[in-house]
């Protein structure tokens, strides 16, 4: 099947620009691997509003729903519960629909794939029973999961504080919250308020949810050190180090969170250039206002193309729909392009306060911790690699196996990369990534096998 | 710096050459553009096979089958290698006639290291395998190894043999002074009277600048890694005309290539997989082994190999470039030579000759009018 523009991700950005792009006149195929549209952020909307969870998720949830009516009523060619494994320049996006594969051609495509939380290995981060915010958030949103006591949140970010406050609305139980961020990131954060202010709603927002959860007595932990997940088979204690003492409590369940990172796995293995973020030690693609990558004809909106939140996805979302129609031969409307960009602007006013305010953390990672869930390998053995060669993650990655199992380097990613630029002495960065072997997602051979074939690729 | 010989290529044919020619007294270094087994050496499924080679490399397969038996007398390690055997399967009694055929002829030489087996023995030695067959051909003393374990291995042995080793480093220039080799690099110029041209898929480009133009292909196979399998399947299994290569690794999952080729990528330097092409190449795999059916593939890649025009690899000196020995060419099939190609190679740059028989790996065949470079 041929048209013009496949997107990739069916959250705000990709909603947004299947609307722009139906609205131009274009043929659209949106891939998106859940059941409903929404993202993340939106996950199971139009179903939950109808339900007792709307009011406690929250009014910037239940908006959600005008756009994906919107989205719905757009005429785009909509896949739900379907994986995008595998994008070829030219283009071809090759898709999973339920263990039957087959490719897509376009004339471009929009990856709105959006972030993932950022991995970050603590000590017993790999007991059942700890699990991040976001995963635990999404069992909110698509079964209306509550967490079982006594439960902890450890991280920064504001959606632990989020999670809690909305937990907290449906009557749930919180025991404690062990805020991670340094101190001192607060100073650094007050310069970039000003700016921040053209958007005093979110953090007004931001401040309600502190109050409210002081208010509801909930254990408020900061300044701490080792922060550690104990327990034999599974977790049954939280650990901290606070004023130079040793403090424990008991968990079932540690909910940890260290902000969030755009998904690059799909521009890495298309050789689009990316640069480094050094305040949040992640990759985002290299764009263009219009977000065109430095392959022409693909394009990254939302939080792929660096963190920015949702109305800044709803507004990147945008943009690259005119970018792709003018792309393909059409006439770009002036006004439409500085309303989204006057929306883009404000919605990542908060961004610079947010970034300072929580930095990706620094601490030194043990030797003995466990870096690649996937292959089992540790911090120290990645180390050992490092200084056995040049600083290159993927020869690290052939020496440990760290990289190679099913989450094909989501989770150690970025830690390996960052082990290895500190025993090499270069700056965080400098040390790239691995490279992405395709396919992007897990596709069993079966499906593969029985891959359908567009006529000219036979 | 000066030296005695250079190595350029830091794959294992390059650390196996300059291993051995360090052993033999030289001082030796080796150059690699980017790190070492980056390509083919890093690429590949690291079979170690005798079974159906060229008659031409038999003789270098057979001796370097015995190093690895005792392979931790060469690099003071087994560099994963387990002699699961390998097998050969014939689908149908015209393959199981070609396999005969072979073996035969290969016992009328006097060799013995391919057996004939027949369907039963086949089941009861690979049950995993699910699919009709009427026989194999069988290599008990051939299997696998572990790539990347292989490479450290040579290093480090390389390392305390006294190579100085030089990774991220690209050639850019080589001229020839006074019976020496002068060798830019982007880390400065080194100096040999002998140079080692042991860079894989970009060996011709070594030799262009040697002032030795040469007709060189190159190979993009693709390889399968699944997710861990339940089953075992302890011999590494290719089928008569089919192309098809099918191991298991000490990991548990499933290595499957066979020489399905990728395509190059656009900055002509590395390979990528091209799935339409794979995805029409797991007949054989689904046939004999029906229950992967449902198994995950976690990662594909193609590698980057240099293929000469009958696939046999250019082994000793350059006819036209003095002090230049070439060592490379190895068409997909090199992984199991890399103990005594070296030992080829390094008596070569030591004594300037050597009593093993070259003539089939001659690069005459594959020289370009100098003018057409």
């Amino acid at each position: 099947m041929t048209t013009d523009v496949v997107i990739v991700g069916a959250g705000p950005a990709g909603m947004a620009a299947a609307i722009e792009l139906r609205a131009l006149g274009l043929s659209v195929l949106v891939a998106d691997e859940q059941p409903a549209p929404g993202g993340q952020v939106w996950r199971g909307v139009e179903r939950n509003n109808a339900t007792r969870l709307a009011g406690a998720l929250g009014t910037d949830y239940a908006r959600g729903e005008a756009l994906v009516r919107r989205f719905r009523d757009c005429g785009a060619d909509y896949r739900p519960e379907t994986q995008v494994w595998q994008v070829e320049e030219g283009w071809k996006v090759f898709l999973n629909q339920g263990g039957k594969a087959s490719v897509a051609t376009a004339r471009a495509v929009l990856l709105a794939t959006g972030a993932q939380e950022r991995p970050v290995p603590f000590e017993g981060w790999t007991l059942p029973g700890v699990m991040t915010v976001g995963a635990a958030q999404i069992m909110l949103k698509s079964g209306g999961f509550m967490p079982q006591g006594p439960v902890w949140l450890r991280g920064a970010g504001p959606l632990p504080l989020l999670y809690a406050q909305q937990i907290l609305a449906l009557g749930g139980r919180i025991d404690g919250i062990i805020d991670t961020s340094a101190p001192a990131n607060r100073a650094q954060a007050l310069r970039h308020l000003p700016r921040a202010l053209r958007d005093w709603r979110s953090l007004a927002k931001g401040a309600r949810w502190m109050r409210e959860l002081r208010r509801s007595g909930i254990r408020m932990v900061k300044g701490v050190s080792e922060v550690r997940a104990e327990g034999d088979e599974r977790l049954t204690h939280v650990t901290w180090v606070e004023d130079g003492q040793p403090q424990r409590a008991p968990a079932a369940l540690l909910l940890t969170h260290e902000g969030v990172i755009p998904s690059v796995h799909a521009t890495l293995s298309l050789g689009c250039a990316h640069d480094w973020n050094a305040g949040q030690r992640y990759l985002a693609p290299r764009l263009d206002t219009w977000g065109e990558t430095t392959r022409g004809g693909l394009f990254v909106a939302g939080d792929g193309a660096g963190i920015g939140g949702v109305d800044a996805a709803v507004a990147r979302g945008g943009l690259a729909a005119l970018g792709i129609a003018r792309r393909l031969g059409d006439e770009v409307d002036g006004d439409k392009r500085a309303a989204f960009e006057a929306d883009l602007s404000r919605a990542l006013a908060t961004r610079p306060f947010l970034d300072a305010l929580y930095p990706a953390p620094e601490g030194r990672i043990p030797d003995g911790l466990m870096v690649c869930r996937c292959e089992e390998v540790t911090a120290g053995r990645i180390r050992e690699a490092a200084r056995e060669g040049a600083p290159d993650p993927n020869q690290v990655k052939a020496a440990t196996r760290a990289g190679m199992g099913p989450c094909q380097g989501r989770q150690c990613g970025y830690t390996v990369s960052r082990l290895i630029a500190e025993e090499h002495g270069i700056e965080a960065g400098h040390a790239g990534f691995f490279n992405i072997r395709p396919p992007l997602k897990p596709i069993t051979l079966g499906a593969l096998a029985a891959l359908e074939l567009p006529e000219e690729a036979e | 710096m000066t030296f005695d010989a250079l190595v350029i290529g830091g794959g294992l044919h390059g650390l196996s050459a300059a291993l051995q020619a360090a052993r033999r007294g030289m001082k030796v270094a080796l150059v690699e553009r980017d790190f070492l087994g980056r390509h083919a050496s890093g690429a590949t499924a690291a079979g170690v096979r005798t079974l159906g080679r060229d008659p031409a490399e038999l003789p270098l397969s057979l001796e370097a089958a015995e190093t690895w038996h005792v392979m931790e007398e060469l690099v003071g390690d087994s560099c994963g290698f387990h002699a699961t055997g390998q097998v050969q399967v014939a689908e149908d009694e015209a393959a199981m006639e070609k396999l005969r055929a072979r073996v035969e002829g290969l016992q009328a030489r006097g060799m013995s290291h391919e057996e004939l087996i027949g369907a039963n023995e086949l089941k009861s030695l690979v049950p995993a395998m699910t699919g009709p067959c009427v026989g194999a051909a069988w290599t008990p003393r051939d299997g696998a190894a572990d790539p990347h374990v292989t490479i450290r291995a040579f290093r480090t042995a390389a390392l305390a043999a006294g190579v100085e080793m030089h990774e991220q480093c690209a050639v850019t220039g080589l001229s020839r002074r006074e019976g020496t080799w002068i060798v830019t690099t982007s880390k400065g110029a080194f100096e040999a009277p002998v140079v080692i041209n042991a860079a894989g898929a970009w060996s011709a480009e070594i030799a262009r600048l040697a002032g030795d133009p040469l007709r060189l292909g190159l190979k993009h196979s693709m390889m399968i890694v699944t997710e861990r399998a339940s089953r075992v399947v302890a011999p590494v299994i290719s089928a008569m005309g089919r192309r098809l290569s099918f191991k298991q690794t000490d990991a548990g999952t499933l290595l499957i290539g066979g020489g399905v080729q990728g395509r190059i990528h656009d900055d002509g330097q590395s390979a990528v997989v091209d799935f339409a092409a794979l995805a029409l190449a797991l007949d054989t795999t689904r046939r004999l082994f029906p229950w992967t059916e449902g198994l995950r593939i976690v990662r594909t890649w193609a590698g980057m190999e240099a293929t000469t025009d009958n696939h046999l690899p250019i082994i000793g000196f350059s006819n036209r470039a003095e002090g230049l020995i070439h060592d490379f060419g190895f068409s997909g099939h090199g992984f199991q030579l890399v103990p005594s190609v070296g030992r080829v190679v390094a008596e070569l740059a030591a004594e300037g000759h050597t009593e093993t028989d070259l003539s089939a790996f001659d690069p005459a065949r594959i020289e370009l009018e100098r003018d057409a470079a």
